[in-house]
């Protein structure tokens, strides 16, 4: 799959309570979340987010809670990838389990600023900067990561071995 | 090459004779759990995968503590979700409200989990059971359940840090300092995806409480589990649960080897460790509590599945005992469990706190995440015994939270700033 669009650039340590703040937990439909997403660390996001457009940011990226409805909201709210320097461990594996893209790719998140256009190849692991003119070869994800994520996911995998258990 | 407890355990759950760092294995689960938040995505996503029955319905707990007692109509309506589901797969250990408490009390409390076992929950404070010597991590909904229906779940084996805490701790000086002072050295993502093993005779000396205290904010460095040994005031803490109890009757007991590898080792003196505090917004934004006394306060929150067990609302009330809270603050306490609150009032720990002035609360998450139960306003200010002070955490974007040990909020309650005990009189030797 390849992606292309507009950056939305933060820092580092951008946790779960600003991707989408507990007040709005009390809902798990995903167009309520997404009305949300980013709201306080950046409280114009949704306002200003095309669908297609990529969030980019520094290290540590969703720390904090396990809570699957930051991935969620941000994968509803339109953006197509997240591209970081790190990933915190729950949200590595919440944007995985949910079908948000996530890109390592710590030069990439380093050089990319807010409005800069961005083309991702997730095949091809790279992450092309449009705008800069530069391209970087993003880190491969775990062979059995790679194939949860061919298999159709965790649940899809999951189906496999209980029916493999209980034959 | 010798093994950690990390890996040790989780050769055992694989069915492997020995797992290396790094390894991708399959580990049975011994208990799965979620929360009023967590639980619901996740019955949608076992639901919508076709699922029908779980793995094991006495080895799920369902603990709905966050937004309960129910705080709003949506939040009802999540609540009823998990309620429904529990009836209808006849889940063992759900806990209505009324019933236990915060899940991360509750769960060692009632004694649901036993040294060696593994245990995976759909709330980022799992890796709190560590303190009993288990493996317990967080994860997110979609993996709660691919728990609930698979009874495995598959991990990333992890490095692990040592963490050697020698000499002896100053007066008040406590695990939630021990913890703080070491997220602070290390960072936010100073373990990403690593145990964190904590040793050395400071860790020996606490009790299991500050042990749990500990474990809990592993995460706040990026851990992916904290544990700590096995020893008498294990065997003590687990003998103690109700009889019948998995504490009582399971478990495995290991330790990790002299040459087992570790990815660094962090060497601490907890004799200089002093009264510590994380500043707005992050955990590892610390700094000494003498330091702050210029910052002055609206609320403290005292409890949470960090600081809510008995010793930590015995400190309060050692501190708070013939003293008043400050008439600008607002003191609530969060007990973790039913329990711990039929503890309070036995000792009289719960009349101490209400004398002084402190709302005291039903077990609740509430406040700690921003739900209920003290949300703060734009420009407000709190010291909390809880485990995350970022930006919008317990109310409005705007508002700042102050991370301390039960002792240091408490002080900072009666003198209406961030105080340490001294301060406001109090008396040396705290519980040591």
């Amino acid at each position: 799959m390849i992606f292309e669009g507009t950056v939305h650039k933060y820092g580092r340590d951008v946790d779960t309570d600003v991707i989408i703040p507990a007040r709005y937990l009390n809902t798990s439909d995903h167009a309520e979340l997404a009305k949300h997403a980013m709201e306080d660390i950046d409280a114009g996001f949704v306002d200003r987010v095309r669908p297609g457009d990529i969030i980019v940011a520094d290290e540590n990226f969703g720390c904090g809670s396990s809570r699957e409805h930051a991935p969620v909201a941000i994968k509803h709210a339109g953006v197509s990838v997240v591209v970081a320097a790190s990933f915190a461990r729950i949200f590595y594996r919440n944007a995985i389990n949910t079908g948000l893209p996530i890109v390592v790719c710590p030069e990439a998140a380093a050089a990319a600023q807010t409005g800069d256009r961005l083309k991702v190849d997730l095949a091809a692991g790279t992450v092309e900067n449009l705008t800069r003119g530069t391209k970087y070869d993003a880190e491969a994800f775990p062979p059995f990561m790679q194939e949860l994520i061919d298999r159709g996911g965790l649940l899809e995998y999951v189906k496999l071995r209980v029916a493999e258990e209980g034959a | 090459m010798g093994s950690t407890i990390t890996e040790k355990i989780l050769a055992r759950a694989a069915g492997a004779g020995q797992v290396h760092a790094g390894d991708i294995i399959e580990a049975k689960i011994d208990l799965a759990l979620a929360n009023d938040i967590t639980a619901p995505l996740a019955i949608a996503e076992f639901e919508k995968a076709g699922f029908t029955k779980v793995f094991d319905p006495a080895r799920i707990a369902l603990v709905p503590d966050h937004f309960t007692p129910n705080k709003d109509i949506k939040a009802a309506g999540q609540s009823k979700v998990v309620r429904e589901f529990a009836r209808k797969h006849e889940i063992v250990n759900y806990f209505e409200v009324g019933r236990v408490g915060i899940e991360h009390v509750a769960l060692p409390d009632t004694g649901m989990v036993a040294p060696g076992d593994v245990v995976v929950g759909a709330d980022s404070h799992t890796c709190t059971y560590g303190a009993v010597a288990a493996f317990s991590t967080g994860m997110g909904s979609t993996d709660f359940a691919a728990a609930m229906a698979w009874g495995h779940v598959w991990l990333r084996v992890p490095e692990s840090v040592k963490f050697v805490y020698s000499g002896r701790p100053q007066p008040w000086v406590t695990g939630k300092d021990l913890i703080l002072h070491t997220i602070g050295l290390i960072g936010v993502d100073g373990a990403l995806y690593q145990a964190m093993e904590f040793t050395g005779e400071a860790v020996e000396a606490l009790s299991m409480d500050e042990r749990f205290t500990m474990c809990n904010m592993a995460i706040e460095a990026g851990g992916k589990n904290g544990i700590v040994g096995f020893d008498e005031k294990t065997t003590r803490f687990l003998q103690s649960r109700p009889e019948g109890s998995r504490a009582r009757t399971a478990g495995t007991v290991f330790a990790s080897d002299e040459d087992a590898e570790f990815a660094r080792v962090v060497e601490i003196d907890a004799s200089a460790v002093p009264l510590t505090v994380s500043r707005p917004h992050l955990p590892s934004n610390t700094a000494a509590a003498s330091g702050l006394a210029d910052v002055a306060i609206d609320q403290v929150v005292i409890g949470s599945c960090t600081n809510g067990r008995i010793d930590d609302l015995r400190q309060a009330a050692s501190i708070l005992r013939g003293r008043k809270v400050h008439p600008d603050v607002r003191c609530i306490i969060l007990p973790g469990t039913q329990q711990v609150s039929l503890d309070a009032i036995a000792d009289g720990t719960m009349q101490t706190l209400i004398e002084a002035g402190c709302a005291f609360s039903t077990p609740t998450c509430g406040a700690c995440l921003g739900g209920h139960m003290g949300v703060l306003a734009e420009g407000e200010r709190a010291v909390a015994t809880t485990n995350r002070n970022f930006v919008g955490r317990m109310g409005h974007p705007g508002a700042e939270v102050y991370l301390a040990s039960p002792y240091v909020a408490a002080a900072s309650a009666v003198a209406g700033h961030v105080a340490t005990p001294e301060e406001v009189g109090a008396e040396q030797g705290g519980a040591r």
